[in-house]
């Protein structure tokens, strides 16, 4: 199983998309609230070079934004 | 060859599908995305049929029902053009693939107005937003500007005010948002409104660092300091793939008659990227059903 971080907040429609995403394909994740948790938020800026959301961290690969053939790709789904 | 293509795959394109795949017309749905400008809301409120749904949760309904029947989707991939040829169309996508079809459906929607401005694109995600009920918590502490004078652009800025340092309204305009929501930002004592300033480029190293704006009278030039900009400049029409052969309003928006046509045979059009008046989610769907019934008609009366 890969190690899987999803950096969101609760008020972004993509975020949501991706957790649909992985929810639909039975894949387990950890979900950080960055609008609340202020050192996920410094985590994902530094990890991703990004100031968006969502992010993901799929054991060590970095997906931005919901990018599904990539996901699909590193999920093997 | 293909009776019928559609381009566009939100509400619009989605609708004409079901319709389309229900007439049993040999259909090709190409797109982009599933769900168009949909995926950019959580909270729908006037769809019928649900008093409260999120959008990436209502696409999912929408493609269940269009999977339902046996059609070819090609998601992914962008329309670069569409040309008549003789008495068909050719499709042509970005990556270089050509479909031929009998007749087309455009319901390529909106998307949002980008500044075009040095650093823009190379600050996207790295300070530069499109979506501020996303990201506006990501730039709390922090110094923003929202570039625009609407309803979306005020609204940003409301959610920015309760978590930024400071927020910079940044509007060629006069602000043109409802009074209700300017009333409820306008005291807000880290807010200053910049009216009648254009945004010149866009700065930073890593991380958006300033941008640079201009006072469109007098000419004087500003450099505020904000590690955020938040883009609220409205929508444009994606018609460029029919750009040369059927007619747009002033705005790029395809015209059409009250039967979806744009007056070029065969070719159908739905949704937000026409002249229809109101974008709406009820609209785009209602739009799209009207185009894939009329398209079928057309269809039938080729003959062959
Ligand atoms: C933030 C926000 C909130 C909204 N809230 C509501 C609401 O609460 N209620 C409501 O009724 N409406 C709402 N709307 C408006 C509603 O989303 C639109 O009216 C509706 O989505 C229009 O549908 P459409 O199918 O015409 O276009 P779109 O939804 O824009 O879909 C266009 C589709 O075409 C694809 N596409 C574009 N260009 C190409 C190309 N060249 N090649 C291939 N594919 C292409 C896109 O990927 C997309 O799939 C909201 C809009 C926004 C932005």
């Amino acid at each position: 199983m890969a190690n899987i971080t999803v950096y969101s907040t609760p008020t972004c429609p993509w975020c949501k998309k991706v957790k649909m995403f992985l929810d639909t394909n039975k894949v387990a994740y950890k979900d950080l609230n960055v609008a609340s948790d202020v050192a996920a938020r410094k985590e994902m800026v530094k990890k991703s070079g990004q100031m968006g959301v969502p992010v993901l961290d799929i054991d060590g690969h970095i997906v931005i934004g919901y990018d599904e053939p990539k996901l699909k790709e590193l999920l093997k789904i | 060859m293909y009776d019928l293509i559609i381009i566009g795959g939100g509400p619009a394109g989605l609708t004409a599908a079901v319709y389309a795949a229900r007439k049993l017309i040999k259909t090709l749905l190409i797109s982009q995305d599933l769900g168009g400008q949909v995926n950019e809301t959580l909270r729908i409120e006037n769809y019928m049929g649900y008093q409260f749904v999120e959008g990436p949760e209502l696409i999912e309904k929408f493609n269940k029902q269009v999977t339902q029947y046996p059609l070819e989707q090609k998601v992914g991939s962008k329309v670069s053009s569409v040309s008549r040829l003789d008495c068909h169309f050719e499709v042509k996508t970005e990556s270089g693939e050509t479909f031929q079809s009998k007749a087309v459906i455009l319901a390529t929607g909106k998307r949002s107005r980008s500044l075009n401005v040095p650093g823009e694109a190379e600050y996207r995600g790295k300070g530069v937003s499109y979506c501020a009920i996303c990201d506006a918590p990501v730039f709390t502490g922090m110094k923003v500007a929202v570039i625009g004078g609407g309803n979306s652009a005020l609204e940003a800025s409301y959610d920015l005010i309760k978590m930024a340092e400071h927020v910079y309204i940044v509007s060629l305009t006069p602000l043109t948002g409802d009074p209700i929501t300017i009333n409820r930002i306008k005291d807000a004592r880290n807010l200053t409104i910049l009216l009648e300033h254009q945004v010149e480029k866009i700065e930073g190293d890593k991380f958006v660092e300033a941008v640079h704006i201009k006072n469109i009278k007098t000419g004087e030039r500003k450099r505020l300091e904000v590690a955020g900009i938040f883009v609220e400049i409205g929508l444009v029409p994606n018609s460029e793939p029919v750009k040369e052969i059927a007619a747009l309003n002033q705005w790029g928006e395809v015209k059409v008659s009250t039967t979806c046509e744009t007056g070029v045979p065969g070719l159908f059009a739905a949704g937000d990227v026409t002249d229809t008046p109101e974008k709406q989610i009820v609209i785009a769907a209602g739009e799209g059903a009207k185009a894939a019934l009329q398209a079928d008609r057309y269809i039938r009366n080729l003959g062959g």
